[in-house]
């Protein structure tokens, strides 16, 4: 019998009309520190309405120019300060709309903070941005395969005890969701998409 | 009263002269620009780099003889030299008006840095401008001018948080007959501030001992990425322009106090690093893009 489907409600974010909002002004483009850090802030607080879990959709569709110190103020800093022991809630985070303009500035500043996201491109596909170990890309893709993963089916879906380590390393990064009640693993692909 | 005589070519091959020059002076002093026959982007903006050292350190403005081309002139006028140039010289001469309406060939008019929104300002108006002349004039691909303009975003920043001063950026496309053949594009940017020895002597200098200085301040920004931050997310701005300049085969050239670094491709001979120059405040950066040739594009 399945585990039914966790209730986590996304919260969905426009950057792009976050960032008018946040500075108030009608620039669109994701640039400079102080925009980063005000458009982070406006993301925490939006958070701050959320249960003790939150899943939250940042979608940086509407969003032409990504520099790396904007990308380090909206998504290293965002990701980090909700892995922090202090954090003031679980959060998990999606970044959607990235297209290849986006991926390299945000690449660089996850790599250099030695963080890691889940990304939806434009095509709808789903991948592992940043820094990650080839163990954790492999268990990530049998999750992201799958969409979710019983504690029956672990020993099956990962045979390998270094991939059911990698995939601990995985919940504990919140690169995917680990339900406390039933330790059903989701992948965060699939809690984005909805109920089914 | 102090004469300097500026050259025919004021490119940026004449900015470190430039500098020195209005570095060494300390009297009333005379920019003499009536036989500048080319000026670029790093030449305009060094031009209010110098005059505003020679105002600052003798407390009058300093004389600025126009150049005797109208042309020359008249691409300063459609740069927004004079503009910029308002409270830094006295002019001898009338300056040409700057026309308005209509297309401009300038990329990006010398424009004040001295916000945050002044960088969204210059990314807003790169993002309506800069396509066509990387396009068509440089044969980049259309997503060219999103890594353009976080370039431009970024070496902007550098003015506001590592120099609390303001500053000037400017950029245009043209032609590089003699020297390269090709087209090229060439941005510059200027600040007068503390200069990358002022913003890290606190944080770093100590490890150096006596070999701290200018060179070493720039070998530790420019290389290894330092910056008087200690959170890590910082310092990677000028790493990720020196990266993207690399890949379009450019120039990224940064003059700081007594010395100058530079990333050089097999085209240029810029020196890597000079030292020893004389001390100017602040820091100016060149950059230079060439365009593609059709086996790259």
């Amino acid at each position: 019998m399945m585990n039914p489907e966790p209730s986590l409600p996304p919260i969905q974010i426009d950057v792009g009309s976050l960032v008018q909002r946040s500075v108030a002004t009608l620039y669109s483009h994701l640039v400079t520190r102080p925009t980063g850090r005000a458009v982070r802030q406006a993301i925490e607080s939006l958070l701050d309405d959320a249960g003790d879990t939150a899943f939250s959709l940042i979608d940086l569709s509407e969003v032409t120019v990504l520099d790396f110190s904007c990308a380090d103020e909206v998504v290293a800093k965002l990701l980090s300060r909700y892995l922090e022991a202090d954090r003031p809630r679980e959060a998990y985070f999606v970044i959607r709309g990235v297209r290849d303009l986006h991926r390299e500035p945000i690449e660089v500043v996850l790599e250099r903070q030695r963080l890691a996201t889940v990304a939806q491109g434009e095509d709808g596909s789903y991948q592992l941005l940043g820094n990650r170990s080839a163990p954790e890309d492999l268990a990530w893709r049998v999750v992201e395969a799958r969409g979710r993963i019983e504690p029956h089916e672990l020993e099956e879906a990962m045979p390998d005890a270094d991939q059911r380590s990698a995939l601990a390393d995985l919940v504990r990064r919140h690169l995917v969701f680990a339900d406390a009640r039933s330790g059903t693993v989701h992948a965060l692909s699939r809690l984005a998409a909805g109920p089914a | 009263m102090h004469v300097i005589d500026l050259p025919a070519s004021l490119d940026y091959k004449a900015v470190d002269a430039l500098l020195d020059q209005a570095a060494a002076s300390d009297g009333k002093a005379l920019i003499d620009a009536r036989h500048v026959r080319w000026v670029d982007p790093c030449g305009i903006v060094a031009l209010l780099a110098a005059g505003t050292r020679l105002r600052d350190r003798v407390g009058t403005q300093p004389l600025l003889r126009l150049p005797e081309p109208a042309e020359v002139a008249g691409y300063m006028a459609r740069m927004g030299f004079f503009a910029a140039a308002d409270g830094i010289f006295e002019m001898d001469g009338k300056p040409p008006r700057r026309a308005t309406g209509g297309e401009s060939d300038v990329l990006l008019e010398i424009t004040p840095i001295t916000t945050n929104s002044d960088v969204h300002d210059v990314v807003d108006k790169v993002q309506g401008r800069a396509g066509l002349i990387l396009s068509r004039t440089l044969a980049y691909p259309t997503s060219a001018v999103v890594q353009f303009s976080v370039i431009l975003s970024e070496v902007c920043q550098n003015i506001l948080e590592h120099a609390e001063a303001p500053g000037w950026v400017g950029a245009q496309a043209y032609r590089w007959q003699k020297r390269l053949g090709k087209n090229v594009l060439v941005i510059s940017v200027a600040d007068m501030g503390r200069g990358f020895k002022g913003s890290l002597a606190d944080e770093h200098s100590a490890r150096f001992g006596d070999r701290w200085g200018d060179a070493t301040a720039l070998e530790a920004a420019f290389i290894h990425g330092l910056t008087r931050f200690p959170d890590s997310g910082r310092g990677q701005g000028i790493q990720q322009i020196r990266k993207q300049v690399r890949r379009w085969d450019g120039v990224i050239s940064i003059r700081s106090g007594r010395a100058r670094i530079a990333d050089v491709p097999a085209w240029d001979d810029t020196p890597p690093l000079t030292d020893g120059m004389q001390d100017f405040p602040g820091a100016q950066i060149t950059i230079i893009l060439p365009a593609r040739t059709d086996d790259e594009s």
